[in-house]
């Protein structure tokens, strides 16, 4: 057991060398690290945002929105049917997931007829080979409409695509660094913002849902902005963006959406100065912008971002280019981030933001600093308590411990673990319980000698006799690890890394490194080297 | 020299006393739980917490007015390691997670108007009621999958009576840990969920060194009677328990003095669950299995098997 091979023993340096090489840019600035030949590895830690500081944010896409829109679409689709067909229908219920009403007549080609139309209006999220998305039951005249839950599914999960897809613009625009935007289960995405520590403007980038709508004001109506009565049917009340007493009175129908946007680019009126937002539509958005244009010259155009009128101005002429500009009292960093979401697109839902964490880089900084004060003391105070036990084989499992600490640097940068505070606990920790494996050891050498073996005898069984109990000991702290691991997430997470680790690098120190410093030094070992006076 | 070795200690004999010590520790926790409860941190209870730095030193009280005046509920504020170092905290507010979100800019930019220094935002974090709910769950279920996980792999490795010993020790350190939380109302946030989950795994790690001792001695004293046993193997092992305990207790030491503030709690958890945790493994697990009958007649074969 104590006789290392040659092989053995250059394997056993070979894997701490390489780890341990993994650990080196972690001392160094990038720019020194550039400087380093080419073989040499060059990825340093990781570190979390509670130490480099920068936010977490958690958002959920409104998935009640998407389905209360479909269901939206489908009312009017049903209604349509029903009135083409002359039917008279009655107690019309509007629910969360479906329609309910009571008609007379209500037949298999009604209901294809509802179906079809359904379908041709949902053609972007249905599945290959969909049927159907509606399930259509009557029970004598009252009939009930739901979509299938498939298509809900499906709908929702289209709507959380894109949202993603948003968001990864809307950041990008703002041009933040190395952000990192994931989905997160069905609904949800989390964003990591490094260097970020205030991310007031990006939450209300990412608050709007910039749904962009040209709608003609109604002027059929003696309206009065501050005491508005209600809207006759086909025409709604909109608040004006910059005055929420203000009211506008528009036509519901759109004339031209955000979709149909190409470009937005912000900028200031030539005449004024003030800031604006310049845009362009595409081939069909423009041909559109130009038919109502030329049609309703003189007309005041509502231009409406979800649902509040950013102004109404009167057209003059027939805008047949396909471009045209936004003014609506903005400042320049508003008609900025109003030209960011107009390209970036509508997201198809809100975004609801369920949890920030934001940490600024000072804190990040004295975290690191205090972390490493720790480590340092701890493990000071760790080596001379080896030593003043164990003597020389503490001696021994100190400079393991030593090996230890960096090999845990070294895996962490090498797999690109991202450290954290609770991590550099985790670390801390380690350096305490690492030692476990050679106190098992020498504890049980020490026995072998009480009970009357040799050196090197008691030094061979106490490395057997340890194993097993090593393991046994070592693997339920590992399972805690992995528990840990699965179920928690962001800097806690962090310490479930680190302690797994300290786990595999600290039984693979025991196992190899110590056990071969004891075999080059075995013919020299005497009791009290392990700590036990001679007459013990 | 330090030798803890050899030493010939009857833990058995103690063990009406440590069973009735933890016995009222355990009472007491219980107690402590239905009367004060476990003070959550937002993590678990949702809301807002603020850590700023300002240049001047900032009288709590007047700020503490100041913010009660946006009527917003309870608002806590406290010092965080300095005077020039304050918490705030808000609790969530009515009206889901996007409300949560506006209170924090009214805050911030009431500090800004109150306060005549600097100030630097240190730290914000804000959680949403749904999150919170989902963060209690999943905590509580990782400690008791971590049990479980233990139970599951004692019983497998040993016999059934130590994995019973073993997680009963477990769930006595568990609640003790749970327990001085409620009695000192230190926060209980979302890392000492993770200190539980260590402590369950390092207190674990204990019991099976003596544990492991235990069936060894079983297999080598066959008739050796089993309060003897136990004793010689508590007695066995003693000096690696301490040894161990007191290396991660200094680490864990330096890490509560000298680790900043965000990591107290967390440390401090893991410092008290280290302690319970030793002393379990010695006056808790060990001792149980002298009524939990173990198994004396271990067949040959099997020991090799699962000494491997």
């Amino acid at each position: 057991m104590l006789y290392f091979s040659n092989l053995k023993i250059f394997s056993v340096l070979a894997v701490i060398i390489i780890t341990l090489l993994f650990a080196v840019p972690n001392f160094f600035g990038k720019d020194q690290l550039e400087t380093f030949p080419n073989f040499f590895p060059k990825q340093q830690v990781n570190l979390g945002l509670d130490l480099q500081g920068g936010s977490h944010l958690l958002l959920e896409v409104d998935t009640e929105e998407i389905i209360k829109e479909r269901v939206e679409n489908l009312n009017a689709d049903v209604r349509r049917v029903l009135k083409k067909n002359n039917l008279n229908y009655s107690n019309f219920k509007v629910s969360n997931e479906s329609l309910k009403f009571i008609v007379e007549g209500f037949n298999s080609e009604i209901q294809k007829e509802i179906s079809e139309l359904s379908m041709s209006n949902s053609q972007n999220i249905l599945a290959m080979g969909d049927q159907t998305n509606l399930i259509i039951t009557q029970e004598e005249n009252t009939v009930q409409i739901n979509f299938t839950e498939e298509f809900i599914k499906q709908s929702v999960s289209n709507a959380v695509a894109q949202s993603l897809e948003i968001v990864r613009r809307r950041i990008d625009e703002l041009g933040t660094r190395e952000p990192s935007i994931q989905r997160q289960g069905s609904s949800r995405i989390i964003i990591q913002l490094p260097g970020i520590d205030d991310p007031d403007r990006i939450k209300s980038l990412l608050g709007q849902t910039a749904k962009l709508t040209f709608q003609l004001v109604d002027t059929s109506v003696n309206f009065d902005p501050f005491n508005p009565s209600k809207a006759p049917i086909g025409s709604e009340i909109l608040a004006s963006d910059a005055d929420e007493e203000f009211k506008y009175i528009v036509k519901k129908r759109i004339m031209v959406g955000g979709e149909n946007l190409v470009d937005a680019q912000p900028g200031f009126d030539p005449q004024t100065n003030e800031p604006i937002v310049s845009f362009r539509f595409d081939r069909i958005g423009a041909t559109k912008f130009g038919r109502v244009t030329q049609q309703n010259v003189g007309k005041p155009f509502a231009i409406v971002l979800d649902n509040k009128v950013i102004s109404a101005p009167v057209i003059r002429e027939a805008i047949l280019g396909g471009s045209g500009q936004i003014s609506g009292g903005f400042d320049s960093e508003e008609a900025n981030d109003l030209a960011i979401l107009l390209r970036a697109g509508a997201l198809p839902a809100p975004l609801i933001i369920l949890e920030e964490r934001s940490v600024g880089p000072d804190l990040g900084a004295d975290s690191i600093e205090a972390g490493q004060f720790a480590a340092i003391i701890g493990f000071i105070a760790v080596i001379i308590f080896m030593i003043f036990v164990y003597r020389y084989f503490g001696l021994l499992a100190d400079i393991a411990l030593i090996i230890n600490l960096f090999m845990v640097l070294g895996v962490l940068s090498l797999f690109q673990a991202t450290l954290t505070l609770p991590g550099i606990a985790g670390i801390i920790l380690t350096i305490g319980m690492a030692v476990d494996a050679n106190v098992l050891i020498f504890e049980r050498v020490k026995e072998e000698i009480r009970n009357g073996s040799n050196m090197m005898n008691a030094v061979e069984n106490g490395y057997k006799r340890a194993l097993s109990t090593i393991l046994d000991a070592n693997i339920t702290t590992l399972i805690a690890a992995i528990i840990l691991f699965f179920m928690a997430s962001g800097p806690v997470r962090g310490f479930s890394i680190t302690l797994a680790i300290g786990i595999f690098t600290s039984v693979f120190t025991a196992f190899t490194f110590t056990r071969l410093l004891i075999s080059l030094n075995a013919k020299r070992l005497k009791p009290n080297f392990v700590g036990l006076s001679k007459n013990a | 020299m330090l030798n803890i070795s050899g030493t010939q200690i009857n833990f058995l004999k103690v063990r009406v006393i440590t069973f009735i010590l933890s016995a009222i520790l355990i009472f007491l926790s219980i107690g402590a739980f239905f009367a004060n409860g476990l003070n959550f941190g937002i993590d678990f209870k949702g809301g807002t917490l603020i850590e700023i730095e300002t240049s001047q030193e900032i009288e709590i009280s007047g700020l503490r007015d100041n913010l009660n005046t946006l009527e917003l509920g309870d608002v806590q504020v406290q010092e965080f390691g300095s005077s020039k170092n304050l918490l705030i905290r808000l609790e969530q507010q009515l009206g889901g997670d996007q409300v949560q979100q506006d209170v924090v800019q009214i805050v911030k930019d009431s500090l800004g108007s109150y306060l005549s220094s600097d100030i630097n935002f240190r730290r914000t974090e804000v959680v949403g009621p749904k999150v919170s709910g989902e963060l209690i769950q999943s905590g509580a279920i990782a400690i008791f999958v971590a049990v479980f996980a233990m139970l599951v792999y004692i019983w497998f490795r040993f016999e059934w009576q130590f994995s019973l010993g073993a997680v009963l020790a477990l769930v006595h350190d568990v609640i003790l840990t749970i327990g001085v939380f409620c009695i000192t109302q230190l926060e209980f946030n979302l890392p000492i969920i993770a200190a539980i989950l260590t402590i369950v795994g390092y207190s674990m790690n204990d019991t099976v060194v003596v544990y492991d001792r235990v069936r060894e001695n079983l297999r080598k004293y066959r008739s050796k009677e089993i309060t003897d046993l136990l004793n010689l193997s508590i007695n066995d092992t003693l000096s690696r328990t301490i040894v161990t305990s007191v290396t991660t207790l200094l680490a864990l030491l330096s890490l509560f003095i000298f680790g900043g503030e965000v990591i107290k709690g967390f440390t401090f958890a893991m410092i008290w669950g280290v302690i319970v945790g030793t002393y379990s493994s010695i006056f808790v697990a060990a001792p149980l299995l002298k009524y939990l009958d173990v198994k004396r007649e271990w067949n040959t074969t099997s020991a090799v098997d699962s000494t491997r």
